[in-house]
């Protein structure tokens, strides 16, 4: 029982990394029904400005993770300005493979300017470990600095998409974007502005990583980039709150693969999961069925 | 009908002469081993690319685990030469048609998806296959098989390249292939039309993956050693890039981006991770400048360079 | 008819013109002067285990600079060829083959890992040329297996993986008195996978018990669950048979969720980058076996160790030493053989005794392995002592 529920809160600490990664996916893809492959790469590089934030210019965590944040904002920005705008009305495919293309550059960049060595995070928090209830729960303080980061992140994500303004554009663009433009909704600057919460939730979940794992390196986005892309499908892409639970889920299941079975078949998992959710249920736990019209 | 025979006639002829000119340049060292190893990847990357073509350029499905089908073809063939001592053309084809017959498993549940979830599942594909090779200790887990004998050389690399595009471009130019340009215009359309999709659309997976699976046949036996780390999906990536480059939808621009980026490849030999900057930008810059690739869906056709203003339609290959 | 043969003319000049600017640019490189002898350096200078072959090539720069500012060898200065492999097993086959038709090299140091090395090796042995890996360290990269013929043109510079694995599952049984023990292999590599299996053959053997196996591919990030797991179950020791990239991350997240018991590794352990990532306090009851311990007093490893401080800015790792004997073999070879014929080299290095080098002293044995020491190495608070030196057999 007791590795039972360590396992558990294993797999939830990764699962809310996954989960804050897997939003960006989701947010684009409603919206632009794009798979943004450099997602993870701009995660990546909200990992190195935190890095550099508090190893060089000696920032403490709360303001380290906000230039994290800035950065990869506009780096998400600019992205989606100079290598997808251009190509919105143009077919699938070659937005596609833009997308893949500025994903092989930036880890290709990183590797030419960051070097391909892997950095040691700078401990900004000193490992603690919380015992509950006779030690049955055992628990340190970086988890516990993972989960309320990343609730504060979801609580404020929902305020923002149902609370405000701008966040009813993106609800609009997202259900039909003609019909939006015409209601005088300023598409562009929805679709920026979605782009920029999107990766500025990756830099968040960057910087985490970094702290908890505290290694980092320029291809550490690849894996977790498409383990979270397969987090937002299980939920239902396009949905935010099954991006949250499918992320959720993705780490519980990796957790109890490796504490349970075997982790040499940890990956091969993650890739079945997304096959048998695209076969069963391409829509995901959350989805509705959509008929496709001509 | 005489034009098309002398037409024929003279391609023909031309193979020969490249063929021939290629193998005395080799035979007579001008050419070194250098150069023939490069020759025979640009070779297999012909393979690779146009059959990858087939199934994103004309069929219009988005595939990204050609790597994987490209491994199955490498293995198996490897285990026929290797581990059981049978012949290099047996290998070849039983490397084809394992490929192939996967490319049916994978295709008839994979293509009930469109676009994006069919890329991303086709990838996911790619890596499953790849991790069952490095979980099977038969075919040496994670090193791999070596001391695959080298039986790969110009005279095979050539002639199934050739062989390969014929087909393919048989294909296309057949009632069958204009089904599957047809889904790649308007699946909805051709559906309406009578066009019975979901077996177009596995058709085009299977010869894709079969010549995959011949190309994977001809890479195993030109390197000695294969691992499952050498089939991992940047390599789907890098045959992306060529289709793409070369235009989704022409064969001879598939050949000559082949060609090209496995020159390119040589050339930039001592700049690892700043050729793989130029080939991510290549493709940002190909797809926001001309999204349908160098050639698009035209042929590069020598009529039309002999004959200024012929007509020539966009199926004609040389 | 006239039309036809122009045309077909037209076409055979296309390609000839095509085929003589594609040899013409093929003579550019290969300046073989008598004056100069040709190294190659094929190393994975990108790509994945980018850090282990740059650390070899660096090594090999050393010693060959070193020696060509003494003179060189027979007279002659040293001509190193650098060549990238990229980590990829097509691309070895590729860059020896160029090193050995274009650039006329007489032998070729690496790669450094043991599928490169074999792709590499393929073409070295078609060309009788002399190869040396620093830390090619499968068995069967010296010996085809299949024959149980002795590769002629192979050698290397490091021991095999069953010598290690049987070394360290003796020290774990013997030394630390361990009844059972826990494997954690990293499943992408052939190294880790040869010493956990000689590791629990040896330990076995002396009456310990290996209680499970685990596994993780190179670049994991989380470890926490299989370590959870790990730690479920009570084994007196942990062998970890990785490199240090990850065998860091494995021991400060272990020792993060209280796993005090003794962690065992190999060579892959060694590297000044290991105390940077785990941190110092992660690093106590640690030990691995190695070629050479960094505080070993003698002239040759502190002489080294500080002229690659000085070039380089950080302390060598295993794989700069290995590299370092490596150059140094073969330098050693060309002097034996008085000769820089590769079939005299070749030679000269299956006949190489007692060569003094950072290692140890080296001999070679009939398989093309070297007989030499053995240091395991234990981590306090990331400081390395000897625990135990283990003389040539």
């Amino acid at each position: 029982m007791k590795t039972f529920i360590e396992q558990l809160i294993n797999g939830l600490s990764l699962g809310s990394i996954y989960a804050l990664i897997a939003l960006g996916y989701t947010m684009v893809y409603g919206i632009m029904k794009l798979i943004n492959f450099a997602h993870g790469d701009i995660y990546m590089v909200g990992a190195f400005t935190g890095f550099f934030a508090s190893t060089y210019l000696h920032l403490g965590f709360v303001p380290s993770l906000l230039l994290a944040m800035l950065v990869s904002l506009i780096l998400g920005v600019t992205i989606e300005r100079v290598a997808y705008r251009p190509l919105r009305d143009k077919s699938k495919i070659s937005i596609l493979i833009t997308a893949i293309g500025v994903s092989l550059l930036l880890e290709n960049g990183g590797i030419i300017l960051l070097s391909p060595q892997v950095r040691t995070y700078p401990q900004i928090f000193k490992q603690h470990m919380y015992s509950f209830f006779n030690g049955i729960i055992t628990i340190s303080n970086q988890q516990i600095v993972i989960f309320v980061v990343s609730i504060i992140m979801m609580v404020g994500l929902q305020l923002i998409i149902y609370k405000t303004k701008i966040g009813k554009a993106m609800r609009a663009v997202s259900t039909d974007p003609d019909a939006a433009k015409l209601m005088g909704v300023n598409v562009d600057r929805t679709v920026s502005f979605t782009f920029a919460i999107g990766s500025a939730l990756a830099a968040v979940a960057g910087v985490l990583v970094g702290i908890y794992y505290n290694s980092i390196d320029p291809l550490m986005g690849i894996m977790p980039g498409l383990k979270a892309f397969i987090a937002a499908v299980l939920g239902g892409i396009g949905i935010i709150p099954g991006a949250m639970v499918g992320g959720l889920l993705m780490g519980v299941i990796e957790a109890l693969v490796s504490g349970y079975g075997s982790s040499l078949y940890r990956d091969g998992v993650s890739f079945a999961i997304l096959i048998i959710i695209l076969l069963i249920k391409p829509t995901g736990l959350f989805g509705k069925n959509v008929r496709e019209k001509v | 009908m005489k034009q098309i025979l002398k037409n024929r006639l003279l391609i023909f002829i031309g193979l020969f002469a490249i063929y021939g000119i290629i193998q005395i340049l080799l035979s007579t060292n001008i050419l070194n081993d250098y150069y023939e190893i490069n020759i025979v990847l640009m070779g297999i990357n012909i393979i690779l690319a146009v059959s990858l073509n087939l199934i994103n350029g004309f069929t219009g499905q988005f595939s990204l685990g050609h790597a994987g089908f490209m491994s199955i073809g490498a293995y198996t063939s490897a285990i026929i030469t290797y581990k059981l001592g049978l012949s290099f053309p047996l290998a070849l084809l039983v490397g084809g048609i394992s490929a192939g017959i996967a490319g049916i498993l994978i295709g008839i549940p994979s293509l009930r998806l469109k676009g994006d979830y069919l890329a991303i599942t086709t990838l996911g594909f790619g890596e499953i296959i790849r991790v069952i090779f490095l979980n099977t200790e038969y075919v040496g887990g994670a090193s791999g098989l070596s001391g695959i004998p080298k039986y790969t050389n110009w005279t095979w690399v050539f002639w199934m390249a050739v062989i390969t595009v014929v087909l393919i471009r048989n294909f296309i130019n057949s009632s069958y292939g204009r089904c599957c340009v047809a889904i790649r215009e308007d699946e909805t359309a051709a559906e309406s039309m009578g066009i019975n999709t979901t077996f177009y659309k596995t058709l085009a997976f299977t010869i894709g993956a079969f010549f995959a699976g011949i190309g994977g046949a001809l890479y195993a036996h030109n390197f000695y050693i294969i691992q499952p780390e050498t089939f991992n999906f940047m390599k789907s990536f890098d045959i992306l890039t060529m289709v793409v480059l070369g235009g989704l939808g022409s064969i001879t621009g598939s050949i000559l981006s082949a060609i090209f980026l496995t020159f390119v490849y040589a050339v930039l030999q001592d700049y690892a991770a700043l050729r793989m900057v130029i080939y991510s930008l290549l493709l940002i810059i190909v797809m926001l400048f001309r999204p349908e690739g160098l050639m698009g869906t035209r042929e590069f056709s020598l009529k039309k360079l002999f004959k200024k203003g012929d007509e020539s339609s966009e199926f004609t290959v040389n | 008819m006239k039309k036809t043969i122009k045309r077909l003319s037209m076409l055979l000049v296309g390609v000839i013109a095509a085929s003589i600017l594609l040899s013409g640019c093929t003579k550019n490189t290969s300046a073989s002067s008598s004056d100069k002898i040709n190294v190659g350096a094929l190393f994975e200078l990108t790509g994945q285990v980018a850090s282990y072959g740059t650390s070899e090539y660096n090594a090999v720069k050393l010693y060959i600079d070193d020696t060509n500012k003494n003179g060189g060898v027979l007279g002659k200065q040293i001509n190193l060829i650098k060549a990238d492999n990229k980590s990829a097993t097509d691309e070895s086959i590729n860059q020896a083959t160029k090193l050995i038709v274009e650039n006329n090299v007489v032998a070729i140091l690496g790669p450094a890992t043991t599928g490169n090395t074999k792709a590499a090796s393929s073409i070295a042995l078609s060309k009788n040329i002399p190869l040396i890996t620093p830390s090619g360290t499968s068995f069967d990269v010296t010996v085809d297996t299949n024959t149980n013929k002795v590769k002629s043109e192979i050698f290397r510079a490091c021991y095999t993986d069953p010598y290690q694995g049987k070394v360290m599952g003796e020290f774990a049984a013997k030394d630390l008195n361990a009844k059972t023990a826990v494997i954690y292999i990293d499943n992408k590599s052939d190294y880790s996978k040869g010493l956990a299996k000689s590791f629990k053959e040896q330990f076995e053997k002396l009456g310990g018990k290996v209680i499970d196996q685990e596994a993780y591919v190179a670049g994991d990030q989380d470890f926490k669950s299989t370590l959870t797991k790990i730690k479920g179950l009570n084994a007196d020791v942990i062998f970890i048979p990785g490199y240090y990239q990850d065998t860091a991350k494995i021991a400060k997240q272990a020792r993060d969720m209280g796993i005090e018991v003794p962690l065992l590794g190999g060579d892959g352990w060694d590297s000044p980058d290991l105390l940077k990532i785990a941190g110092a306090s992660a690093l106590n009851n640690v030990y691995y076996s190695n070629h050479f311990i960094s505080t070993d007093p003698d002239p040759i490893v502190q002489d080294f160790i500080k002229k690659y401080k000085d070039a380089y800015g950080t302390e060598p790792d295993a794989f700069a030493a290995l590299a370092y004997d490596s150059a140094g073999m073969l330098v050693q070879a060309i002097k034996d053989a008085n000769s820089t014929d590769p079939a005299k080299i070749t030679d000269a290095l299956a006949n190489l005794k007692n060569f003094k080098g950072v290692t140890g002293t080296i001999s070679i044995d009939a398989q093309h392995n070297p007989i030499k020491q053995t240091v395991i190495i234990e981590l306090k608070d990331g400081k390395q002592t000897l625990k135990k030196k283990i003389s040539a057999e």
